[in-house]
């Protein structure tokens, strides 16, 4: 099967400023694919690019097929696009920006069913301008999907979002996908990537620095898991012998023992053969967090 | 329907949701024809007398001009803030990702400023009509063309305005400027025959006393003059340079 979106080498520079210097991916259909990266690492510009909206300056980009710089238009009919900065005139009304956008589809579409899955029926006659940020945000996402697009682009969709509304947008994001489409989404926001994408490109100064699942991201750049417990017990050093353990560290009762592979397992039956069973025994095994520091080197 | 056509509805209905801008559209063409008229107009030329107002009544020579006048009014005033606000604000780039197409957005500006430039002159000729006594068209289809050309090339100058001007409060100020120098020095405000110097060459490079010439053309039954060809060059102009600076954001 041919990949949704495929990119090799893109660069885009705004005059000289070289906004994006060498991002590559392949995204599949069906997929939630993430890019990630912290703010100005150029997120934003790369899909813009793939949308058509930029002009790459090089590289090669197919996107459903097409190539943003040269059938934009057709592109942009079969994609949906929710963009990070754009505004609708202030008096309009949620309905009648449904309804422009959808007659904008050959066709036309259901926009009052995509009105109601966002949660936005009851403020149908209300203007733009006197939406919250959420709800704006949430117009924003229906318009996007208003043409019944086969490739979803969310840019930063849920910044503005109260922890609430975030998890119902992520259950929409899940059923978009569900509904046969492919969705990148743009986040800054790593229990994001991480709960929602089967994939994720992580994009740190203007390149690409890993494209992994979220498990393989971790277990590639952060694979050291940290096992805490509480003991009386001084002489420790039977722990220090296993091999999946690299540090056992102790701070008064509290210790904290530091390795990869099955570490909660191995220390766990260890302890036990010792004659100890502490009640706070955990694991804390490294999260996108950690191998986001790990990526990204830049000081922020 | 089309896109331009849906926008266009949508464009008017927007309008007609901002009472302060509904009002000032309203008002215009009365200040202009009781204020302006009442400083420079009101008097019929008595023969003797120098010749002004291109040999006609002060009237027949204002009604026309202030035709082009309101069109000026919305054009460069109202075209260029609302065109530039919608890029700044970020409306034209959501426009643009959904396929609206750059002609649709002019066209929704074009018809947009057709309609409260016909509705402002219908305003304008019933108000004239009750108050003060002046020739009738000559041709009423000369004048309604006359009318939808002066239009459609201040509105392609307004667009152009718009597509260059990077924010809507310099859209605006710029936009203000212009007006009040095509009112004085364009053929709307004191009669053209008084101004001198400087101010006779500035007349004819105001795009106002082309399209003012055009609208007394028509409407009094002179030979059209070179101000046809005139105005039709700065439309073509506008509209080339307003295609070529169109930017989505
Ligand atoms: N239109 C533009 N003109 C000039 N510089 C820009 C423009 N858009 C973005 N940039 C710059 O390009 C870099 C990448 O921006 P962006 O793609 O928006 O990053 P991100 O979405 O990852 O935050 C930033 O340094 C930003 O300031
Ligand atoms: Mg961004």
């Amino acid at each position: 099967m041919t990949p949704v979106v495929e990119v090799e080498h893109l660069e885009k520079r705004y005059g000289s400023f070289v906004a994006v210097e060498d991002v590559s991916f392949t995204v599949d259909a069906g997929e939630i694919f993430g890019i990630l990266g912290p703010n100005g690492s150029g997120k934003t510009t790369t899909v813009e690019c793939l949308q058509g909206l930029r002009r790459a300056d090089g590289g090669r980009l197919s996107v459903l097929g097409h190539d943003p710089r040269r059938e934009a238009e057709r592109l942009r009919r079969r994609i949906g696009s929710q963009l990070q900065e754009s505004a609708l005139p202030e008096r309009l009304k949620v309905s009648e920006a449904l309804s422009f956008f959808s007659s904008l589809s050959p066709s036309g579409t259901d926009w009052e069913t995509v009105m109601e899955q966002w949660g936005l029926a009851e403020k149908r006659s209300a203007t733009f301008a006197s939406l919250s940020g959420g709800q704006q945000q949430r117009l924003f996402v229906a318009l996007a999907l208003v043409n019944e697009p086969e490739l979803v682009f969310l840019d930063e969709m849920t910044t503005g979002l109260d922890p609430a509304s975030r998890r119902v947008a992520w259950d929409l994001i899940r059923r978009i996908r569900d509904g046969g489409a492919t969705v990148i989404l743009v986040t800054h926001f790593m229990d994001e990537a991480e709960n929602l994408c089967d994939r994720i490109a992580v994009i740190d100064d203007k390149r690409v620095v890993a494209v992994d699942t979220p498990t393989g991201l971790i277990d590639t750049y952060a694979p050291d898991a940290v096992v805490a417990f509480s003991t009386d017990e001084t002489d420790l050093t039977f722990l220090e012998r296993l091999d999946e353990v690299d540090a056992v560290e102790r701070s008064g009762r509290h210790v904290s023992v530091t390795g990869s592979g099955a570490l909660l397992a191995m220390v766990a039956a260890e302890l036990v053969g010792h004659g100890l069973a502490p009640t706070d025994l955990r694991v804390e095994r490294a999260d996108l967090e950690d191998v986001f520091l790990q990526l990204t080197t830049r000081e922020q | 329907m089309g896109t331009l056509a849906r926008l266009s509805w949508l464009e008017l209905k927007l309008f007609l949701r901002e009472p302060l801008t509904v009002v000032f559209s309203l008002a215009l063409p009365l200040i202009i024809l009781f204020v302006l008229g009442g400083v420079f107009g009101n008097e019929p030329s008595r023969p003797g007398e120098q010749l002004v107002y291109r040999g006609v009544g002060a009237m027949d020579y204002y009604v026309p001009a202030y035709l082009s006048l309101v069109v000026a009014s919305v054009c460069v005033m109202s075209i260029p803030t609302h065109l530039a606000g919608n890029r700044e604000r970020g409306v034209l780039k959501r426009f643009h990702a959904s396929s609206v197409g750059a002609l649709a957005v002019a066209g929704a500006e074009v018809v947009v400023a057709f309609v409260l430039s016909t509705v402002s002159a219908v305003l304008l000729l019933v108000a004239a009509a009750l108050v003060y006594d002046f020739d009738r068209p000559d041709s009423v289809l000369g004048v309604i063309g006359g009318f939808v050309f002066v239009t459609v090339g201040f509105a392609a100058f307004g667009i152009l305005l718009g597509s260059v001007l990077p924010t809507a409060r310099a859209a605006q100020a710029v936009g203000m400027v212009i007006w009040f120098v095509m009112l004085f020095l364009g053929g709307a405000g004191p009669p053209p025959e008084v101004l001198t110097g400087a101010m006779q060459t500035m007349l004819d490079l105001t795009p106002l006393w082309h399209a003012v010439k055009v609208m007394q053309d028509v409407w009094l039954g002179l030979d059209p003059g070179l101000s046809w060809l005139v105005f039709a060059g700065i439309a073509v102009v506008s509209a080339t340079l307003g295609v070529y600076f169109f930017r989505w954001e």
